[in-house]
This record gives structure tokens, C-alpha cells and sequence, in this order.
């Protein structure tokens, strides 16, 4: 296929406009079905047992007497779902989270699940199922966790990465480093040097939608998963090998999903779902109920950072250094490495090293988050760009303009930048209005930037034309958030016809090729690629059949604003076609109009943002507010400018309540504390201000219309510029995440006790 | 345990169903009757996307059961619209892009609703903490408070 990705600079009509999205009305009365609103005849519902220790062997599952009660069709444990993973190691991770093997690995770990003809029969029956536990000794916290005193939560890693291998086994699974120049000769250049270890809490992704599911299996080896998911072709992937059944006769229908933010880019109730249905022989609705959401699903990474930045008086830094702790909760993970190689990303270094060290603890298994890993490093290295251009007496954002990364910087984590639109971001800060406007009292104002690389991947689209002139959009990528929107506009500017004549849908796993998952803010970017190849596709298809119809050369025949047009002047009597005429007559001239289009979506172009936030701190307890905030931000091309405002705005209310608020809290026996919105309390509406937004065009060299992914980076500023305008607003430097009223009271008095 | 009969009204219908003791409104609107725009985002209270208006009043429905609705007026987001034409605030919300994901959307428009029904011109501040208990994750209520505000500026033109 000779499709040509490249950014082409165009006049758009359809592009950048902000029509109201097609799955729009289904959702404001109430018709929309996501993954908790379906049901098959039949069916039963599934509930889990999850173990209430942190660490513990599992010495005997006793499921005789839950059995025996009657409506309960179907028990299962780990002998249910044996590993067929053969050898390979991240699905037996995988398959071990969906279903404790030999050992509980943390508060909330599945240990068994049954099927039963009502949610009661059900919930009965999990007490009725008895677990001899042998408990250990266990560890949450990351810091802990790397030292050699820790209890051991897997005694066959090794800490892969090191120089010589280690002989004893370890929490540590890896060690990763980037970086370039030589940071020893760098700090010895510098005037000043800022050193600072920062921590932050595990958080999680909070999205409303608990995870659901509905599976069946047939005896004839063929299933159906109707599933909430950011990604089916993949799910499909996971429950095929993990159930053994052949993954073109396992067809996952995404519904619509209740938010995901990456925690539902992992199997997690699944595959015990299909498993149960297989053992009952009936349809099985899995629904989690919020605690487990909290304890089982989700959450991030805990972090413990130690950043080191160097530079001369004029501003120019000389080095800088990060030494990077992420936990991953039970399973190895590669959180710290991402982290390591976000970390210095905005800036143009000659001397830059970051080491990322991924540590095992007993807490859920880390599954990403909006821009996994990058929020952390950016808070770290953020604050420490923030003191240091105090202690250059440098306006902050001058600073941060003075070393920016530029179109030809190599980056921190090795490739050579594009254009990109650090700089531009941080000067439009500067002019922005938002950093003239006055402060009151106990009020202080902070920025950060942030950067995100954006994944494209595989995709796959087919684009049908009906005899009506109609346009239907199949894509394989999951909507989570306007994209079918999105990707309608992106049509309906190739073809040249309105957006209205378009209708996107989500195609399940047996009507298209294999997408990878919504995720890396991947879902705009690649699809519309996609979605522009398919349709390039089928235009060449349009003007030969409007050259059957004039009965001419098809190189004479150009597309144009939605019609064929013969081009010279010995066609001068030939009227245009429309792309509804000659679909009214494709019957005649060769049968159905489509496009197809396959391909890997490369260069998803990378993503910077400035954030600027005014905070107001209530000097007696500790409580802030963010009274004004405003996102900048570089889109490419936003192709639906509102909802790439919706990201920016989300974006921010997310990174708003990790700063300020949400932490997982685990007590001394290793268990979650607060596994509910009451107690892990996300940011409502009142405690937030109107989000501004800026969105900059930057066009991305490797799409066509120069799109960017947008999803993501808003996450990533929001915790150092909230810590940032802390230290101005109430002259403390806060290092660990969340900035909580008691965390922010105890350093104000310490500061007080300091200063007396 | 023996079902309880209830006959109540929903949406302006009479509705008749029976009930365990111990299951909540929202079960018996999504499970019994089909009526799914309701959603259990926590089934603590704490979230509101099982929002509906019960006598007038805005209730969490996982908090109220099943049963307790005998012989009241339940009002659900199916109820909002009236055939082909949307509510002012279901119109807003989609010309504002109020809604991302649109799982907490249902909670959003029955608490809008009940909202204005009481405070026809609210202030942005008064939108905010009327609408405080009601989680979104996606939009970081910037768009959910600019439709609310349209939709009040159309609704008390009307
Ligand atoms: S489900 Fe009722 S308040 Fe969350
Ligand atoms: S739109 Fe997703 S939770 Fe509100």
C-alpha cells in the first residue's frame, strides 16, 4: 500500500470543527449500554472471594459446602484456570493476578469465584467457602520493600539490569538507566545545585464505571465476552490463551466505557467470568463491586525520588540526575522505567542520568494511569527546577525557556526531537494573562511543564459506502472519549462530504482486524491515520467508477470537495459526480464502495504542556484550594477542538486531586483502608475553579493532518505546579504527594518552629 | 424470603413489581425494569450516578429500597426526555460536550434538574456545591457547569 503518512499542510472543513458527537443522545437519555447494562437469558451472576491478608500462603480452598448450596451452579479456584501461559511470564503475572495460585500477594488478591442464580445465592455462597491461610510477613512500602531486611514476595526474581548478577533474590526486579553526557563533570560546572527526594502515594484512576462483564461459553469451544475495556482485540488475546480456546472463535464486544484512563488495559475478572460460565454452561454477569475495584484493579505506583540538578549563574544547566523508585505492587513492571525516561524530558541537557529501580510490594498490581509513571518524575524534577531557579534568583518560566528542549535536542531518554512545542508552550505561558493577574492573601501562584511520548500502533479500519451515499466508519479502537466524533470529521474531510453522512462505530473482534488497545493517547492519532488511508482507498475506488460511468480514463478523473470532476476541457459537457451518485449506481459498475486500511500508525509525535495554577492555602489547617488554573498545551491538530479541550480540563481535575488529596492508605496489617469514594476522595465540583485552556497547533510531521495524542500529558504538570505555587502561596517546599491539610499543617509549624 | 409487591410510579407510569426486602431501588430499576440509565458507580452513596428524584426530592436510589418506593412518584433520566425532544439541560449537555465517557451523566441530569426545579438562576458557586454530589472523572466539571448554566439562561427565558 503506497499510503503516505506525512503531514501535508491543507484548509480544513470538516476538521476542527465542533459538531455534537453521534453516540451523544443515547447518552443523555439514559440508552447507552455500558458494560454493567447487559444481560443475556440465562445468566448468572459471578462474584469473587479475594483474600483479606496482605501476604499469605493459600494451604487449602474447601468449596464443598458453597457447593452444595442451592442456586449455586458453579465454583471455581486456580485448578480451574490452569496455567497454560508456557513460559511465558508477564501472562503467568497475568493469570496469577486473576486468581491467587500458591500465595495471597495482597489485600483484595482473587482466591476463588462462584456463579449463582441471584447476587444473594452468591454472596452467601463466598462465606460458605473456606481458606486455610498461612500468613507472612509482608511489605507496602516502596522504600521498605528495596531493602535487604524486606520480606521477600517472590523469591525467584532477581534484579535484572546490574552489572553482575546478584546471588540472592530481591524486591528489586530491574534496574534501567538513560541518559547521555557525563553528569560528575556537569555538577562540577555548576554554580548551584538543588537537591531534594520527594515521595508520592499510590493513587488510582477512579473511573465511575466499576468493571463488568458478561460471558458465555459454549460447549462447542466458542464464547462470547460482551466487556467494558479499552481494549478487546487484546482482552480477546488474553482470555484466549489463558482459557485455552482459539482467539478467532472468542468474540469481545466492547460496550461503552465508563472511563478507564488506562486502569482497563489488563484482564482482571475476565477470564474468571469465561471460566465460570464454561464450568456452569451458562451465561455469567461479573460486575465488581466498588471496594474491589479499589483493591483489585487499578492503582499506580508509588514512587520515592531523589533528584539532583546543576546549573551556572546564567541559567544554563550543567547536569542533572534522578534516581527513580517505583513500586509495581506484586509483579514486575517496567513503571520506573517509563519514569526514568519521562523525568528530564522538557530540557536540553549535555549531562543527564536517571535510574529506575522497579520494586515489588504487596499491594494491587500497578496497571497505568493517564501518562503511567510521568506525573511522579515531573513532580520530582518540576519542584526542583522551581527551587533552583529561586536559588538563581530566575523567573521560573524564564528558566524553563532558557533550557528548553528544541526541534534537534536529544532527548534525555535517546531520540533526536521533531518540532515540538515545549518552548512554545512556556512562551505562551508568559504572555498568558493568567500569570498577570493579582494575588490575594495566602494566595500563591505555581507552573510546571510536563511531556508525554504518545504511542501509535496497530490499526485497522474499514470504511463502507452505502448505495445512499452513506458513510459507515468501522474502527477497532475504544471511544473513551469523542473519538467516534473525531474520527467522523476525519472522513468526512477526506471524502469531502458532511460530517452528518458519517457514522462511526466500534467494531467487535470478528467483524475487523486486530487494533491494539485506547491507550498512549493513541486512539485520534492512529485511527485517524487509518481512517485517512481507508478513505483514500475508497476514493480511488469512487473515481474509477465514475470513469466506468462516463466511460473515460480513470487518470482523468480527480476527486474533489465530495465529487468525481473529468478534468480538461474535452470534458467541458460532463457534469461533476457525487459521491451519492455513484454509489446510487455501484450495483452496476462493480458492486459495494469500500476502503480498507492496515497499518502500524509510527511517529505519534510527542506532547508537551504548561500548566499555570493559583492556589489559596488556609494557614490554620493546612486545606488548599486551586482557585485558578490554566492548561497549555500543544494538540498538532486538535480535530475536535472541544473535546481536546474535555482532555486538557480532565486531565488536570485528575492530576488537581493526586496533588491534594488521594492517597491509598494501608494500616500495619497490610491492608487497604480507604477502599471507597468517601474515604478516597476525588476532587467534586466544588472543590475545582473553571479549567482554562490554550490549545497550540504544532503540526506533527508523521500525520497527515498533523495530529497529535492529547489524552494524556494534561495529567502530568498539575502535581508540581500545585507544589510550586504551595511554596509561594505558603513558603513551604512540599516533597511528598498528596499535599494534604495535615502533611501541608505539619510543614507550615515546622517552618513557624524553624523560623522562631 | 418472600418478595414484597409495590406499586408505584415511574416516569408518569404505573409500575407494579415484586421486590426482595433487601433490594435496593436502584436493582430494581436496572434488574427488574430495565431501566439501566440509572448506575452503580459505588452503591455507598458516595459517587451519585444512581441519582433520581423520588417525591421531588434527589436521592442516591442504591441508598433507598426497593420497597420504599410503594406508592410514590420515581423520577429516571429515560423519564427526561419527551419523544424526539430532548430537555433543555440534555440538549446543553450535549452541545457543551458535558460529558466524556457519560457514565455519571444520568446522575448529573436528574441532580441538574432537581437543582433548577428549586433554583431556577443559580450562581456558578451555587451550581458547584448543588451538584457536589455527583462524581465525574473525565471533565473536571468545567463543561458539566457551563451547560447547566445555558440550559438555566434558556429554561428561565422560557
Ligand atoms: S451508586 Fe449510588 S451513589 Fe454511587
Ligand atoms: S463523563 Fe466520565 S465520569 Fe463524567
Amino acid at each position: 500500500m503506497n499510503f503516505d503518512p506525512r503531514f501535508s499542510g491543507r484548509k480544513f472543513a470538516s476538521v476542527g470543527t465542533r459538531p455534537i458527537r453521534p453516540d451523544g443522545i443515547d447518552k443523555v437519555t439514559g440508552r447507552a449500554r455500558y458494560g454493567a447494562d447487559f444481560n443475556m437469558a440465562g445468566q448468572l451472576v459471578g462474584r469473587i472471594l479475594r483474600s483479606p491478608h496482605a501476604h499469605a500462603k493459600i494451604l487449602k480452598i474447601d468449596t464443598s459446602k458453597a457447593e452444595k448450596l442451592a442456586g449455586v451452579k458453579a465454583v471455581i479456584t486456580a485448578a480451574d484456570l490452569p496455567d497454560l501461559t508456557d513460559g511465558d511470564a508477564a501472562m503467568y503475572d497475568v493469570l496469577d493476578n486473576c486468581m491467587a495460585r500458591s500465595k495471597a500477594l495482597y489485600d483484595g488478591h482473587a482466591v476463588a469465584a462462584v456463579a449463582a442464580v441471584d447476587a444473594s445465592t452468591a454472596r452467601q455462597a463466598l462465606k460458605l467457602i473456606q481458606v486455610a491461610y498461612e500468613l507472612l510477613p509482608h511489605v507496602t512500602d516502596v522504600d521498605e520493600a528495596m531493602k535487604h531486611t524486606a520480606p521477600l514476595i517472590n523469591d525467584t526474581i532477581f534484579t535484572e539490569g546490574l552489572e553482575e548478577k546478584p546471588v540472592k533474590p530481591s524486591n528489586v526486579t530491574k534496574r534501567s538507566q538513560f541518559g547521555h553526557g557525563d553528569v560528575h563533570q556537569g555538577f562540577g560546572h555548576a554554580d548551584f545545585i538543588v537537591e531534594r527526594s520527594f515521595k508520592t502515594e499510590q493513587t488510582h484512576q477512579g473511573y465511575i464505571e466499576p468493571h463488568a462483564c458478561v460471558a458465555n461459553v459454549s460447549s462447542d469451544g466458542t464464547a462470547d465476552l460482551w466487556v467494558c475495556t479499552q481494549g478487546h482485540f487484546v482482552y480477546r488475546q488474553h482470555c484466549a490463551q489463558l482459557l485455552g480456546l482459539e482467539a478467532s472463535k472468542l468474540r469481545v464486544t466492547s460496550s461503552e466505557i465508563g472511563g478507564g484512563f488506562g486502569g482497563k488495559t489488563h484482564v482482571w475478572a475476565e477470564p474468571v467470568a469465561l471460566a465460570l460460565s464454561r464450568k456452569a454452561g451458562r451465561p455469567v454477569k461479573l460486575v465488581m463491586t466498588r471496594d474491589e475495584v479499589f483493591r483489585a484493579s487499578g492503582p499506580t505506583s508509588a514512587t520515592s525520588i531523589d533528584v539532583k540538578i546543576g546549573a551556572r549563574k546564567d541559567g544554563t544547566i550543567t547536569a542533572a540526575e534522578a534516581t527513580l523508585r517505583y513500586s509495581s505492587g506484586p509483579y514486575a513492571g517496567t513503571w520506573a522505567e517509563i519514569g526514568a525516561m519521562t523525568a528530564f524530558a522538557c530540557y536540553k541537557l549535555d549531562n543527564v542520568k536517571t535510574v529506575g529501580y522497579e520494586v515489588l510490594v504487596n499491594r494491587p498490581k500497578t496497571a497505568a494511569y493517564r501518562a503511567p509513571s510521568a506525573p511522579m518524575a515531573a513532580f520530582a524534577v518540576e519542584s526542583a527546577v522551581d527551587e533552583l531557579a529561586k536559588e538563581l534568583g530566575m523567573d521560573p518560566v524564564e528558566f524553563r525557556i532558557k533550557n528548553a528542549a528544541q526541534e534537534g535536542t536529544r532527548s534525555s531518554y535517546g531520540p533526536v526531537y521533531g518540532p515540538i512545542g515545549i518552548g512554545p508552550t512556556l512562551e505562551a505561558a508568559k504572555t498568558h494573562p493568567h500569570m498577570k493577574a493579582p494575588l490575594g492573601k495566602n494566595q500563591g501562584r505555581g507552573m510546571a511543564c510536563g511531556f508525554w511520548f504518545n504511542f501509535g500502533g496497530q490499526t485497522c479500519t474499514d470504511l463502507n459506502i452505502g448505495m445512499d451515499g452513506s458513510v459507515s466508519l468501522a474502527v477497532g479502537t475504544v471511544d473513551v472519549g469523542g473519538s467516534r466524533a473525531s474520527l467522523s470529521l476525519v472522513a468526512a474531510e477526506e471524502l469531502g462530504i458532511a460530517y452528518e453522512q458519517v457514522k462511526a462505530v466500534v467494531a467487535d473482534t470478528s467483524s475487523l482486524g486486530y487494533n491494539d488497545m485506547t491507550d498512549g493517547s493513541r486512539g485520534t492519532f492512529s485511527s485517524s491515520m487509518a481512517t485517512i488511508s481507508a478513505a483514500r482507498n475508497a476514493i480511488k475506488i469512487l473515481r474509477d467508477r465514475a470513469a466506468q460511468m462516463w466511460d473515460i480514463p480513470v487518470d482523468d478523473v480527480v476527486w474533489e470537495n465530495g465529487h468525481a470532476i473529468a478534468k480538461g476541457e474535452k470534458y467541458g459537457n460532463l457534469a461533476a459526480l457525487s459521491l451519492k451518485e455513484i454509489a446510487a449506481a455501484s450495483g452496476k459498475t462493480g458492486g459495494p464502495i469500500a476502503g480498507h486500511s492496515e497499518l502500524v500508525a509510527d511517529g505519534a509525535g510527542v506532547s508537551f504542556a504548561t500548566h499555570i495554577c493559583d492556589i489559596e492555602v488556609d494557614p490554620e489547617t493546612g486545606a488548599a484550594r486551586v482557585i485558578r488554573y490554566t492548561v497549555i498545551q500543544d494538540a498538532g491538530k486538535a480535530v475536535h477542538p472541544t473535546y481536546v479541550e474535555g482532555q486538557y480540563q480532565g486531565g488536570a481535575a485528575q492530576g488537581i486531586g493526586w496533588a491534594l488529596n488521594e492517597e491509598y492508605i494501608y494500616g500495619k496489617d497490610g491492608r487497604l483502608q480507604n477502599a471507597g469514594f468517601l474515604d478516597y476522595r476525588i476532587p467534586v465540583c466544588s472543590d475545582l475553579p473553571m479549567i482554562d485552556t490554550q490549545i497550540l497547533e504544532i503540526p506533527n510531521p508523521n500525520h497527515p493532518y498533523g495530529v497529535r495524542g492529547v489524552g494524556e500529558t494534561s495529567i502530568v504538570p498539575p502535581l508540581a505546579a500545585i507544589a510550586n505555587a504551595m511554596s509561594n502561596a505558603a513558603g513551604v517546599r512540599m516533597t511528598h504527594i498528596p499535599m494534604s491539610p495535615p502533611r501541608v499543617l505539619a510543614a507550615i509549624e515546622a517552618e513557624r518552629e524553624g523560623r522562631a | 424470603m418472600a418478595g414484597v409487591a409495590v406499586s408505584t410510579t415511574i416516569n408518569g407510569d404505573h409500575v407494579e413489581y415484586l421486590c426482595q426486602p433487601d433490594e435496593t431501588l436502584l436493582d430494581v430499576l436496572r434488574d427488574r425494569l430495565g431501566l439501566t440509565g440509572a448506575k452503580e458507580g459505588c452503591g455507598t452513596g458516595d459517587c451519585g450516578a444512581c441519582s433520581i428524584i423520588l417525591d421531588n426530592r434527589l436521592v442516591c436510589s442504591c441508598l433507598v429500597l426497593g420497597a420504599e418506593a410503594e406508592g410514590r412518584i420515581v423520577e429516571t433520566v429515560e423519564g427526561m426526555a419527551h419523544g424526539e425532544k430532548l430537555h433543555t439541560l440534555q440538549q446543553k449537555f450535549l452541545e457543551h460536550a458535558a460529558l466524556q465517557c457519560g457514565i455519571c451523566t444520568p446522575g448529573f441530569l436528574i441532580a441538574a434538574k432537581d437543582l433548577l426545579a428549586k433554583n431556577p438562576d443559580p450562581s456558578e458557586e451555587e451550581i458547584r456545591f448543588g451538584l457536589a454530589g455527583n462524581l465525574c472523572r473525565c471533565t473536571g466539571y468545567d463543561k458539566i457547569v457551563r451547560a447547566v448554566q445555558d440550559a438555566a439562561n434558556v429554561m428561565k427565558g422560557a
